[in-house]
């Protein structure tokens, strides 16, 4: 059930996490509002995979607050995430992506529909009854996205969903990227890969030791960052 | 002893298709199996609960059902003993020297294995599966039934584990049991009367069934549980 | 919450459907009508109660489940109200169960005899004698293993009793040679065989067993070596819920003419293992 209201803008009021009693994201704050693609740029341990799953809400930020402008909790979340390396459930394909739609309420006729139409928009379809587990890893985050498509979400979150892939696999899930924003759902996702933010972004939040160090449109980015790190990153200086 | 002698024992016993022998073989079957069904309907959720759940206390209760995973077999039936007498507590139940206590005496020695091997495979698969499980919201003990489904294969095996431990055991039942020709003798329980008989190649002729028979239990619970790993990756 | 996939329904109806397979093939269930006897390893053993206990069924209907314990244990199973009867042979024991109450009569139903079973190479020199108290004497003075049941059965009575006549008191003289099992009669013998020891057995147990080796009869009929059963219904007003009417009715059988006749046609190669005698007095 699709409800009226939009859960964008997505509001981050320095929200901050500490592990281990270390600070690991420092309390940054910004706003995604609907439509275009954000990249979390920076280098390793910069903080960008704990940045997107405080905003998920697999995390609890330890100070600040994760804010939806339908101020809903989350719990019949219009929003969904894909991660680093795949995770497929020891089923089907299809039931990979019924499995979902069951966990969140979907009667079984109307799951058997969404996960056809999300077959057949990710090319799936003749997978349906294979083992989720032994496509190639390409076909395997494909249908992570498929799986997180199904779910028909507002904003989709991901994780490095290339770094584990092939150049060839990695430009097909590219396409796939930019046909979901044209499609005009919200994507936030997050790459040490420079090309590919290059490739992808509108906007770009660079991180650096837990910090958000710069959010600015991708253009004049990589026309000109504003701060030293995110120049020396670009200058392909190893950053620490 | 003579080897042929034990051989040509269980062969006549397999082939004699004698009333009373294969009355024996299946109430084994009917004990043990009722047994490990009723362990896993217990022991399957509780393990994937204490395999999520995190309280005080946890680790005790896990380091108590590994060392209940050795527990002497006499000494569960003993205790089923003592609650089922007339003299105990649920004496007026009339369950002692029956088949219901030999089932409850084996669902005690099955019981750890059970829980404490359901642990370990869904903790693993727990750490596998969480970040997509909880960002489609199936979180703690919801995510119980998933966990379940997709270890199906690995659980087969903690539950074939349990069904070695009450099928090989013979302490518990005898106590509980009494041994009673045609009510309560099971294959194990015979093989310890033969054995006092000093029969002793009928004896071990029974243990040739009841070891073929684990045999090919075992056999199709692997192979079965082979193939639907290959199926599911 | 979701559904558990249909397969996995699939599978644990199977799994419920074996079962039912395995019930349904089960042997035919026991009959409503049954009481619980708690007797000695000799009776089973020997293969006695396969003898009556299909006659006695098939005039009353009721089935006999038997326990088969030492004598003290069978005793105690029917203290705590396990038993509905006891068929035991230590007349001692027995009639203390009676003096506490537990039963309100013993009546002596059949006996066999004890024998001395040793290895063919009888290294204490007892072969042949009929004194079974000086058999025993003389396998304390020359050390002769000797096996003893040790777990408070009838055969196990009957071994300290005679060791007391003999003026042998095991518990301080015991050595290496004396060697208590805390089992069965088979096991016994079976322990006796691997040892080369002497054992005292009942004759019933003897007769039946398969796995003799080198062991042979030693010392056999000795007055002393007589082995008396007993039969006792357990006592309602110690336990209400015992079947009072079918133990009594066991009992009465066992001491008919016609329960008296089935015992003494039980036979094995031809030897004859029990000897009624109910009624007689004294016994």
């Amino acid at each position: 059930m699709l409800s009226t209201t939009s859960i964008l803008p997505l509001t981050v009021e320095a929200a901050a996490f500490s592990g281990d009693g270390k600070l690991l994201v420092e309390p940054n704050s910004f706003v995604i509002p609907a439509g275009g693609l954000t990249v979390l740029l920076g280098p390793n341990g910069a903080g960008k995979s704990l940045t997107l799953r405080l905003c998920h809400g697999l995390l609890t930020p330890s100070r600040g607050a994760v804010r939806w402008a339908d101020g809903a909790d989350g719990r019949a979340k219009r929003h969904a995430m894909v991660f680093q390396k795949p995770i497929m459930l020891r089923r089907s394909v299809e039931a990979n992506i019924t499995h979902a739609l069951a966990a969140a309420g979907a009667n079984g006729a109307e799951r058997k529909v969404r996960a056809a139409q999300a077959l057949d928009r990710f090319g799936l379809a003749e997978r349906a009854g294979q083992p989720a587990r032994l496509l190639s890893g390409g076909e395997q985050q494909r249908l992570a996205i498929a799986r997180a498509w199904a779910l028909r979400p507002e904003l989709l979150f991901l994780d490095e969903p290339t770094s584990q892939l092939d150049p060839a696999a990695t430009r097909q899930i590219e396409e796939l990227l930019s046909g979901l924003v044209a499609e005009g759902i919200t994507v936030m996702m997050s790459t040490h890969d420079l090309g590919q933010a290059r490739r992808l972004a509108d906007r770009v939040l660079f991180l650096h030791r837990g910090r958000l160090v710069e959010d600015t449109p991708a253009r004049d980015f990589f026309a000109g960052p504003l701060s030293a790190e995110a120049r020396a990153f670009l200058a392909g200086e190893l950053l620490w | 002893m003579d080897v042929g002698a034990i051989f040509q024992a269980a062969f006549a016993l397999v082939v004699g298709l004698d009333p009373g022998f294969l009355g024996i073989v299946f109430l084994s079957l009917r004990v043990t199996l009722t047994a490990v069904l009723i362990a896993a309907l217990i022991g399957l959720p509780l393990g994937a609960a204490l395999a999520l759940a995190r309280f005080p206390g946890r680790a005790a209760i896990i380091v108590c059902l590994n060392a209940l995973m050795g527990l002497p077999p006499v000494v569960a039936g003993l205790a089923v003993f003592l609650l089922l007498s007339r003299s105990g507590p649920l004496g007026p139940l009339g369950l002692l020297f029956t088949p219901t206590a030999m089932i409850i005496a084996q669902v005690i020695l099955v019981l750890p294995i059970v829980i404490a091997l359901t642990r370990q495979v869904i903790e693993d698969l727990w750490s596998e599966y969480r970040d997509h499980l909880r960002s489609v919201g199936l979180d703690g003990l919801r995510a119980i039934p998933t966990l379940l489904f997709d270890g199906r294969f690995a659980l087969a095996t903690a539950l074939l584990a349990g069904f070695g431990r009450a099928s090989a055991e013979v302490g518990a039942v005898l106590i509980v049991g009494g041994n009673i020709a045609g009510y309560t003798r099971t294959m194990t329980t015979a093989i310890t009367l033969e054995t006092s008989k000093g029969d002793l190649p009928l004896a071990l002729g029974l243990g040739l069934v009841l070891l073929s028979l684990t045999l090919a239990i075992n056999a199709i619970a692997f192979g079965a549980s082979r193939i639907g790993a290959r199926y599911a990756g | 919450m979701t559904a558990l996939p249909r397969r996995s329904l699939l599978a644990a109806g199977l799994f419920l459907g074996l079962t039912g397979i395995a019930h349904a093939q089960a042997p035919a269930p026991a009959s409503e009508r049954f009481i619980t006897v708690a007797s000695t390893t000799s009776t089973q053993d020997s293969g006695l109660f396969n003898h009556i206990l299909p006659l006695f069924k098939a005039k009353t209907g009721i089935e006999v489940r038997v326990i088969s314990q030492g004598t003290g244990q069978a005793l105690d199973t029917a203290r705590r109200g396990d038993a509905d009867v006891v068929f035991v042979h230590a007349r001692a024991q027995e009639l203390k169960f009676v003096e506490e109450g537990f039963s309100t009569e013993r009546r002596p139903v059949m006996y066999n005899d004890f024998v001395l079973i040793g290895p063919k190479s009888d290294p204490a020199g007892v072969a042949g004698t009929r004194d079974i108290v000086a058999a025993l004497k003389k396998i304390q003075e020359k050390a002769a293993p000797f096996v003893s049941r040790g777990d408070k059965s009838g055969t196990h009575a009957a071994e300290l009793n005679l060791w007391k006549v003999a003026g042998v008191d095991t518990a301080a003289q015991k050595g290496p040679w004396y060697r208590e099992i805390g089992q069965g009669m088979g096991a016994a013998l079976n322990t006796s065989g691997a040892m080369g020891a002497y054992v005292l057995s009942d004759r019933a147990t003897w007769i039946s067993f398969k796995n003799r080796g080198d062991l042979v009869i030693s010392v056999e009929g000795d007055q002393r070596l007589f082995n008396q059963y007993g039969v006792m219904s357990v006592n309602p007003a110690k336990h209400p819920h015992v079947k009072v009417a079918d133990g009594k009715l066991f009992a009465d059988w066992l001491t008919s003419p016609e329960g008296q006749k089935a015992i003494a046609d039980y036979k094995i190669d031809g030897q004859q293992l029990f000897f009624p005698n109910a009624g007689q007095a004294g016994a």
